[in-house]
Order: C-alpha cells, then structure tokens, then sequence
C-alpha cells in the first residue's frame, strides 16, 4: 500500500489533503532557498578558507622579523622586558569590530584602532632608542597582521557553524520533511479514493436492492391482481348471500 | 551579541617573554580597574594549571577580542586549546622565537587541513 513510510498524523479529507500538499510546496520553496544559501556560504567559506592558509602561513614570516628587531633591541640596550612589562598601563592598540553581512549570517571583522600614545618614549633612552622605536613599529605591523588573520578565523569560525546548521536545516527537510508531507499526500489520496470506492459500491448495492425490491413487489402485485380476480369471482357468489343474511340479521349494536 | 561585539576591544597574549615584550612594544598591554593584566609570561618554571587558569580567564572576558597565544605555550594545555570552539574572542596561535611556527599543530589550521582534504 502507497504512504506506508511515516507521516502526519491527520484525518484523510480533502482539506486535509489540501493543506498538506500546500505545505509540501512551502518544505520545497523552503528547501531550495537553503540549498542557495548554502552555497553562498560555502563559496564565502571557500575564499575565507584560502585566505586563512595564506595569512596564517605570512603570520609565519612576520612575527620571525618582529622577533629579530627585538633581538636588535636588546643587543642594543639589554633587557628591557620588565621595564615594559611595568609600563604598560593602557592599551594604545586597540581594535574595533564591524559586521559584515553574508547572505543573513553576520560576520564580524576587526579593526585596528591605534592611539598615539608616548608610551615607552623613554625606554632605551640611554642607548638603543632607535632600535625600540623601529622594533616597536615592527611589531606594530605584526600585530596589524594578526588582527586580520583574527578577523579571518572568526569569520571562518562563525561560517563553519552556519554552514553545518544550514545543511542539517537543508538534509532535514530533504530526507525527513518532503517525504513524509508525500507520504501523508499519498495515504489521503488513497483513503479519498477507497472511500470513493466504498461509496459507489455501497450506491451499486442500494440501486440493486431497490429494483430487486420493486421487482418482488411487482411480482407481488401481479400475483395478487391475479389471485383478487379469482377471489373477486368466489367472492360474488357469496357475496349475494352473505349480503341477504346482513340485512335480514339483526344487529345489536348497529345503530342504524 | 552586537553589543557584545562591540565592547570587545582589547588584545590578550600568553607567551614567552620575548614574545610578550614584543607585543606590549607595540601597544597591546592593558592593566584594568580591577589591576588585571591581559598579559601572561610563561617560562619554563611555570605550571601548566597556571597557564590553563590563564587561558579561562581571558577567554571568559568580555572586553577581550583576540587571544594570542605562543604555539609552544598552546601545545601544553593543548587539550584545552583544542576543545576551544568560541568565535569570541579569536584564538590565534603565534610563532614565538625559539619555536618556529608549525602550521600542522596549529587547531584552526588543522581544521582547514580537514576540509581541504575532503
């Protein structure tokens, strides 16, 4: 039997059977909508993914040229680590966050924000101050990098999870939802169509009764016609006689 | 969220020392109201469970945008590391001087790795 997979659990009448296939419509416009979305998201996934690879692999460079500067710097004036470590009261490098939005999913992307500040003017005063200054620009630099590279693993971060929840979203409805609304479309047809069935053979039935009826009853009818006219004959006979005898007898309780 | 977003504006970093100077050169360094820094130094004397307190510290709080982090710093609470899913704030894992950057250990990497592969 058709519609023996699971689904809704309705009665099977032709509202039904409407609402159902108009659901069914709505699960598939549903579904090619997230299949599109899907796939922009993967195309941004796929660029930001390549993007990633390649800033991860510049961080790489980058960071070993801050290191060295710093190398410079304590070449030049020795170590300046704590002197640093205690200076450092607020932050001059900042960074701000912006939204950008891909197809609905909002992705956050970082901004440097630097303030000029005349922290550590002094540090290397002695000597070395040149190198301080250049090392801290290299790092600066550095650091710029390492924001974009957040930016682009937050985004990488935030898309991945969209995108898995978006193909569950999509397989769901795929596998789970358009099959059973066709399953539930399927069991109402064939309901409609047994009752249909039920229906005329329940009218046959009738139909054939009542001729069968009315042929008894024709019979019936001749048969009595024919017995009434022997019976009317008999009848006439007796009839004369019996007639005499009611008028000759008296009656008590006829009034008349 | 956006709001969340926003407030975020700080840079937290647990590394070596070289490392750590570097980037407070640059300007990330920030001492708060409450006398916390956003700034670990880690050498060879210290604990793991120090590290890893660390670790929880910045990843819970709410003013910090981006966590950098050394990769040999990263490899010791790796398990941590590795469980960490948050978009918020961003995880990176930095070269540091004595240890050259390995793009293989890398979480984030490892993931691209994956689905490259597929």
């Amino acid at each position: 039997m058709s519609g023996t997979g699971p689904r809704e659990s309705v009665f099977p009448t032709r509202m039904a059977l409407t609402n159902t296939k108009l659901r069914l419509k709505g699960a598939q416009t549903g579904h090619s909508l997230l299949a599109k979305k899907r796939d922009a998201l993967t195309t941004r996934f796929r660029a930001i993914l390549r993007k990633v690879d390649e800033a991860k692999r510049k961080m790489g460079r980058v960071m070993q040229l801050a290191s060295f500067s710093l190398a410079e710097v304590a070449y030049a004036t020795g170590d300046i680590s704590y002197l640093v470590q205690e200076q450092a009261k607020t932050a001059s490098f900042r960074v701000k966050a912006k939204q950008e939005n891909v197809s609905g999913v909002v992705l956050p992307a970082f901004e440097v924000d630097r303030v000029q500040g005349s922290d550590f003017n002094l540090t290397g005063l002695g000597r070395g101050g040149q190198q301080v200054q250049r090392s801290k620009e290299v790092y600066a630099k550095a650091v710029e990098t390492l924001v974009e590279l957040a930016s682009l693993q937050t985004a990488f971060m935030i898309l991945d999870e969209v995108i898995r929840a978006t193909n569950r979203r999509v397989n769901a409805i795929e596998h789970v939802v358009i099959p059973r609304l066709e399953n539930t479309i399927k069991y109402i047809t064939s309901e409609l169509d047994e009752m249909d069935r039920e229906e005329f053979f329940r009218l046959k039935k009738v139909q054939g009764k009542k001729k069968r009826d009315a042929e008894a009853a024709e019979v019936q009818k001749q048969a009595l016609a024919q017995s009434a006219t022997t019976v009317v004959e008999q009848h006439s006979d007796d009839a004369t006689e019996s007639a005499g005898d009611l008028l000759s007898s008296k009656d008590e309780d006829v009034i008349f | 969220m956006a709001a969340s977003i926003k407030d975020r504006e700080f840079l937290a970093v647990i590394g070596d020392e070289d490392t750590v100077t570097g980037l407070l050169l640059a300007g990330i360094g920030h001492v708060n109201q409450q006398q916390k820094r956003n700034f670990l130094i880690v050498d060879s004397k210290t604990q793991v469970n120090v590290i890893e307190d660390a670790f929880q510290t910045f990843t819970e709080r709410k003013d910090i945008a981006i966590l950098l982090i050394n990769q040999h710093v990263a490899e010791k609470i790796r398990p941590t590391v590795d469980k960490y899913q948050q978009a918020f704030p961003a995880l990176l894992e930095i070269p540091s001087k004595d240890h050259p950057y390995d793009p293989a250990k890398d979480s984030i990497l490892k993931r691209v790795q994956k689905l490259f592969g597929e």
